[in-house]
């Protein structure tokens, strides 16, 4: 279970990575922190001609905060996120979906940017990304671009990303201070990816819920806006009639895809499970009865 | 003479915890296993295997891996097949009537399984293997697919192997007393259908061969990370025409092997055949993607039972009929039906029904072969035995130890027979389910479970007995029926010069501790300390021919061999002590490494002063005694096919019963594995074994399509269990010693495996059974099953 | 395409080494192959099992998961350099003592990733050392021994 042959190429500064993929386009794969491309290289399953290997552009690492916005460098590494104090303080959903990453040894090479680019359905970052609003900054040798998270994932590992274009920064806006927020996901094992996942975002005064998100994971190809689900709950008070309707509603959001690990049935009925759970502690945050 | 009771005289070593002489260079990473050895000029393999469950092979194209860099040899099917003596054919005269088609190490012009290799490429590097192997073109013709042993053996279905006629491999049935007149007499009968999926062992380091083949002294040596070299060395051998005498097996560190590593793999003869061919050493590592299409796989079994209950909770009759989805040949040399046959042997085993009926349907299928994996059958039998137990104590209105107080065997009853037919003895059921009961405070949690309830939290308690047969005899099936495997086993036991014990052992050690045990029960029947003592142990070179490590049988067998050789070298160095301090050796004990006057612990002559006259100042001694100082015993079992243990586990889990999700929260196990000789590493045999049997409860599953391919043949597909969701397991013993022998000592090794599945599935079932009228009959118990019992989806 | 090679600097257990290697080549088995240190082993080669943990610029990561090239520079320690320090000579006196291993295959992941949840020098509970250790998979020991000798080190450490 060896690699195949590649060229590799260490990239000394953005310039030179960017300058890369465009010589490259196709034949090159943008190497990170590598957690996901390092087994598909092993596995044979992906044969690029040349990695790109971006770990020593120092910018695009780090976390700070921008008047209201939060910036987090696409190379930042996931422990790093998991241990900000920024991020524990502005971006309370991201501090809490980070232990539900994979293991300790990944999250110390993952990266942020890498989760994101990758978009993996079931990964846990794509879907805060979209939670929150971040926007996501791509770079190609002929500039950058802002691209929403609500336009970025396209697909089963399809991002709105150009071939030349990098993830250098995630902007997040900071958590708005009567807003809330709530990650909850079902995995068979601590670590491993879900099979069904929520994130909540946005405001709760007593049991009343405004500008609320839920966006879903693991479920369908990429992460969702349950547009339905938020359109029967936001203006609502939080109580089991609101429940039943949210999770009525749902069912015209998600259709979600059979795997190995359980049947769309099955993953429809643990999203409204729990739609139900995320609002019941996201009002109980907000200091709601739920 | 009481050398083996703990601590009433200086060596009792037995019964007592001491650490691994193993363990401490493991810790330093300065282990040593197979892939850590690598002699110059070693070359690698690696295979092409079948993309697909059935196909003919219409051409196969090598040239352009021949000429790829680093390429020194591609190999076909049919180019090995002529290297060899003949075809494997995976039957044994004890299954009577059992059907297997002949086997090739590589797939010759058919490929019957999703992973079959097809071609062995052999480079300087494995990476450089594996490039040469994607150059590799095969041409295959698809045929059709035989992947439902539901259907397997329905008219119509296409036959995998046409001169078996059909898909049945073996068939039997046995029991005892009138069933049919036990049901109608029965108050209550209870009948249900379970299935279990197919899972493999996914030892953390894969199967391995280094070997090595000297032109010039024609002598084959395989390093191989195996829990029975002679049964690879007689394999081997015999396999490539290799004079056995001729070919060394060493098992260095074995990393993990639970039934994996008793078996023989075409790739690894192929391997062989390379290094004989080429004159070098070839290593062959199978990674993780082809162990989980070239190692063995195990249980995929459907089951229906059926039980006659009276009103008062007696089990009068039981019923089982088992249908063992095999792979695509049967495994050489152990057959691919003797986990159905288990399955037959030890359901309901700890129960006193006089009415038993249990039938067995084999049948092949385009899947990896499947065979041995501890616990062979018992981790079904006993699910389904305890599941129907439960079941009976409902329909009844009987707590579960209640039942379980009603139908087991008594204690003072053995020895007797079982329903299947099978004499057992020195069984503790009683004191067993007495002691958990106990341990697990049992009232206290069911006084907790009740008032969670009220909470809406839904803990379940499960109870599962069961019986376990170790240690095998050689009238049954090794020996007698035909596999050239050894069900006895051999200890040398030899003074060194110096003073130090060898302990050569035919059985082997791969983490369990055999060692450190031979070397406590070998220090302790001498009398000296443990220092002076080193085992020796996998190298065919250094040990008697015995059977390894398989059917928890390396303490029980090997360790009464090495008693018996140790008491006899004892014997010889009293017998020598007395020469010399012209003493009668009755009146001569050895204690801490010197012979003593008896109840003294005065030096008179220390080991090291015999070993030195016994091996250099041999004129001391008198012209008719020549020392030999070094000692083989052989101990087999006699009169009974297996060692039964016996032993009871529990389990609280707490089940989400909106989502399915199962905590395990704790584990308790009391076991009888007679005289413990080191209790923590037989405690950490059952706790291991726990996990493993868990692992198969509630994750591991090999999951094939209706094309026969594997789906999920990776560690992040495949889920194993790991250390998050596992809970603490508390541990307590019976010490029932076997009759059989001397030490006492039964298996320890699997019983674990056996019964943590069972318990399992009736915790989950006790957890939710006050809200749904629905069972959880189907492992791995995925949230989905959980979900479908509970009507939620 | 021809193989390409890359030469390599880095620090080992302690050691500077240079060696010129396949690109392709993964960092254990770089250490395993070129330099001998056969402590960090192989189990699953995608990154599951944790059988190959070794530590980076103090950080420990999947051997399996970065390519020798990416190491440039650093500095990398295997079970062999940090037996050698006695970093954690405790903890593995105590995976012997409570047989917190059978095989062995594991054993140097484990300790390599128990290594840095004892560095973090606080106080864990049983659940959250399991949480902790989950990416290290054993398949002989049920866990149980080694959160008993994770537990008793981190607590003795804690207490000084």
């Amino acid at each position: 279970m060896k690699a195949p042959k590649f060229s590799y190429i260490r990239a000394d500064s953005l310039d030179h990575a960017l300058e890369l993929l465009d010589k490259h386009g196709e034949d090159a794969r943008i190497l990170a922190g590598g957690q996901s491309l390092m087994p598909t290289l092993n596995m044979r399953l992906s044969q690029p001609e040349v990695l790109v290997d971006i770990n020593r552009l120092n910018d695009l690492k780090g976390i700070s905060l921008d008047g209201d916005t939060v910036v987090i460098g696409a190379l930042t590494r996931h422990i790093d996120v998991m241990n900000s104090d920024i991020v524990a303080e502005h971006l309370p959903l991201i501090a809490e979906a980070m232990p539900h990453v994979a293991h300790v040894a990944i999250r110390n090479r993952g990266t942020i940017g890498g989760s994101i680019a990758l978009s993996d359905p079931a990964a846990e970052m794509p879907a805060c990304a979209l939670a929150l609003g971040a926007t996501l900054i791509v770079q190609s040798s002929s500039g950058k671009r802002e691209i929403p998270a609500e336009e970025f994932f396209h697909g089963l590992y399809e991002t709105a990303r150009a071939e030349n274009e990098l993830l250098v920064e995630i902007r997040y806006p900071s958590q708005k201070k009567d807003n809330v927020s709530v990650f909850m996901e079902l995995a068979r094992r601590h670590g491993d990816y879900a099979i069904a996942g929520v994130c909540a975002y946005g405001k709760v005064s007593g049991n009343m819920v405004e500008d609320m998100r839920l966006v879903y994971f693991a479920s369908e190809d990429r992460p969702i806006i349950g547009e339905n689900a938020v359109a029967a709950l936001n203006g609502k008070a939080w109580c089991d009639e609101t429940k039943d309707a949210v999770t009525s509603a749902l069912e015209n959001d998600l259709d979600p895809m059979a795997n190995l690990h359980g049947s769309a049935t099955m993953k429809m009925h643990l999203q409204k499970v729990l739609t139900g759970r995320v609002m019941d502690t996201a009002v109980t945050r907000a200091g709601g009865a739920s | 003479m009481g050398f083996i009771h703990p601590y009433d005289r200086p060596n009792s070593y037995i019964g007592r915890t001491l650490p691994r002489s193993r363990a401490k260079r493991a810790v330093a990473g300065r282990g040593r296993y197979t892939d850590d050895i690598t002699p110059p000029r070693t070359l690698h393999a690696a295979f092409v295997r079948s993309p697909y469950a059935h196909a003919r092979i219409l051409k196969i194209d090598v040239e352009a891996a021949k000429a790829a860099p680093g390429v020194k040899l591609v190999m076909t099917g049919a180019e090995l097949a002529e290297m060899c003596t003949g075809p494997w054919i995976g039957t044994l005269t004890v299954f009577e009537n059992m059907k297997a088609e002949p086997q090739y190490p590589m797939a010759v012009d058919r490929a019957c399984w999703h992973g079959e290799p097809v071609v062995m490429i052999i480079a300087e590097t494995r990476a450089q293997a594996e490039d040469a192997g994607e150059l590799v073109m095969v041409d295959y013709e698809e045929l059709p697919v035989v992947i439902n042993k539901d259907t397997a053996l329905n008219a119509g279905s296409p036959v995998i192997h046409a001169n078996l006629g059909d898909n049945k491999a073996w068939e039997n049935t046995l029991g005892s007393g009138d069933v049919d007149k036990a049901f109608a007499e029965a108050d209550h009968v209870l009948e249900e259908t379970f299935y279990f999926g197919r899972h493999t062992a996914v030892s953390l380091e894969p199967r391995i061969v280094l070997c090595e083949y000297d032109q010039g002294t024609e002598r084959l040596t395989i390093h191989t990370s195996s829990q029975c070299p002679h049964m690879i060395e007689t394999v081997f051998a015999r396999t490539l025409g290799v004079p056995e005498h001729n070919v060394r097996i060493v098992a260095p560190d074995v990393g993990g092997s639970f039934g994996l590593k008793i078996h023989t793999f075409g790739d690894e003869v192929a391997a062989t055949a390379a290094a004989i061919k080429l004159g070098r050493p070839v290593k062959f590592v199978a990674d993780r993607l082809e162990s989980f299409v070239s190692d063995i796989h195990a249980r995929e079994n459907r089951v229906k039972a059926k039980i006659g209950i009276m009103n008062d909770g007696t089990m009068i009759a039981a019923e089982i009929d088992d249908l063992s989805g095999a792979g695509a040949y049967s495994q050489y040399p152990r057959t691919s039906v003797f986990e159905a046959n288990q399955i037959l042997n030890i359901t309901f085993g700890p129960y006193k029904h006089p009415n038993y009926r249990a039938k067995a349907t084999v049948v092949y299928l385009n899947a990896v072969p499947t065979s041995q994996y501890r616990a062979v059958g018992h981790p079904i039998g006993i699910s389904v035995g305890e599941h129907m137990m439960d079941w009976a104590a409902d329909v009844t209105g009987l707590d579960p130890f209640e039942i379980r107080r009603k139908n087991v065997m008594e204690d003072d009853s053995y020895p007797r027979n079982i329903g299947s037919g099978i004499p057992i003895k020195d069984l503790s059921h009683q004191a067993c389910l007495e002691k958990l009961h106990g341990l697990m405070e049992y009232d206290k949690l069911l006084a907790e479970q009740a008032e969670l309830r009220e909470n809406g939290i839904y803990r379940g308690i499960g109870v599962a007995g069961f019986i376990k047969g170790t240690a095998p005899s050689p009238v049954g099936y090794y020996g007698a029926g035909g596999a050239r495997i050894a069900a006895q086993d051999a200890t040398t036991v030899k003074l060194e010069p110096s003073g130090g014990i060898i302990v050569a052992l035919g059985v082997t050690d791969q983490g369990q501790g055999v060692d450190t045990v031979m070397e406590q029960i070998a220090a302790a029947a001498i009398g000296c300390h443990m220092d002076q003592v080193r085992a020796i142990s996998g190298d065919t070179d250094a040990i008697p021919y015995g059977g390894g490590t398989y059917a928890s049988r390396a303490t029980a067998i090997g360790g009464e061999a090495t008693y018996q050789a140790a008491l006899d070298l004892r014997r010889e160095i009293l017998h020598m002590a007395g020469i010399l301090l012209q003493t009668d050796p009755e009146n001569l004990d050895i204690v801490d490494g010197n012979v003593v006057d008896d109840g003294s612990t005065d030096a008179r002559i220390p080991l090291s002063e015999i070993g030195r006259i016994g091996h250099f100042q041999l004129g001391e001694l008198p012209n008719d005694y020549q020392p030999v100082l070094s000692h083989t015993r052989r101990y087999r079992l006699q009169d009974s096919p297996y060692i039964y243990t016996n032993g009871i586990h529990g389990a609280y889990v707490e089940v989400d019963v909106d989502t399915g999700w199962i905590k395990h929260l704790k584990h308790w196990v009391v076991e009888d594995c007679g005289r413990i000789i080191n209790e923590q590493l037989a405690d950490e045999q059952i706790r291991g074994g726990c996990v493993q049997g868990l692992g198969g409860a509630l994750y591991e599953h090999c999951i094939y399509n209706d094309y026969g391919q594997l789906q999920n043949g990776t560690m992040a597909d495949y889920v194993t269990p790991m250390m998050s969701e596992m809970p603490d397991i508390h541990v307590g013993h019976v010490q029932t010693p076997t009759s059989e022998s001397e030490l006492g000592a039964k298996g320890a090794g699997e019983s674990g495996t056996g019964a943590a599945p069972g318990v399992m599935m009736n915790a989950v079932n006790n957890a939710i059974k006050p809200l749904t009228e629905g069972r959880v009959t189907e492992q791995p118990i995925t949230p989905e099953l959980v979900l479908k019992a509970l009507r939620k989806i | 395409m021809s193989e390409e090679m890359v030469t390599v600097n880095m620090t080992v257990n302690g050691e500077p080494v240079t060696k010129t290697i396949p690109v392709r080549t993964h960092l254990v088995d770089f250490i395993r192959t070129e330099l001998g240190f056969t402590g960090s082993h192989l189990g699953c080669e995608h990154g599951v099992c944790g059988a190959c943990s070794v530590r980076v610029d103090g950080d420990v990561v999947r051997g399996c998961l970065m390519l020798a090239a990416q190491a440039e520079g650093a500095d990398v320690m295997t079970i062999e350099g940090i037996t050698d320090t006695g970093e954690i000579a405790d903890l593995q006196d105590k995976f012997v003592e409570r047989n917190a291993l059978q095989c062995g295959f594991c054993t140097p992941g484990m300790l390599m990733t128990a290594a840095e949840l004892l560095s973090h020098k606080s106080e864990m509970s049983r659940n959250d050392i399991r949480e902790f250790m989950s990416g290290n998979y054993c398949r002989c020991t049920g866990y149980h021994a080694i959160v008993d000798a994770i537990e008793s080190i981190n607590n003795e450490r804690l207490k000084g």
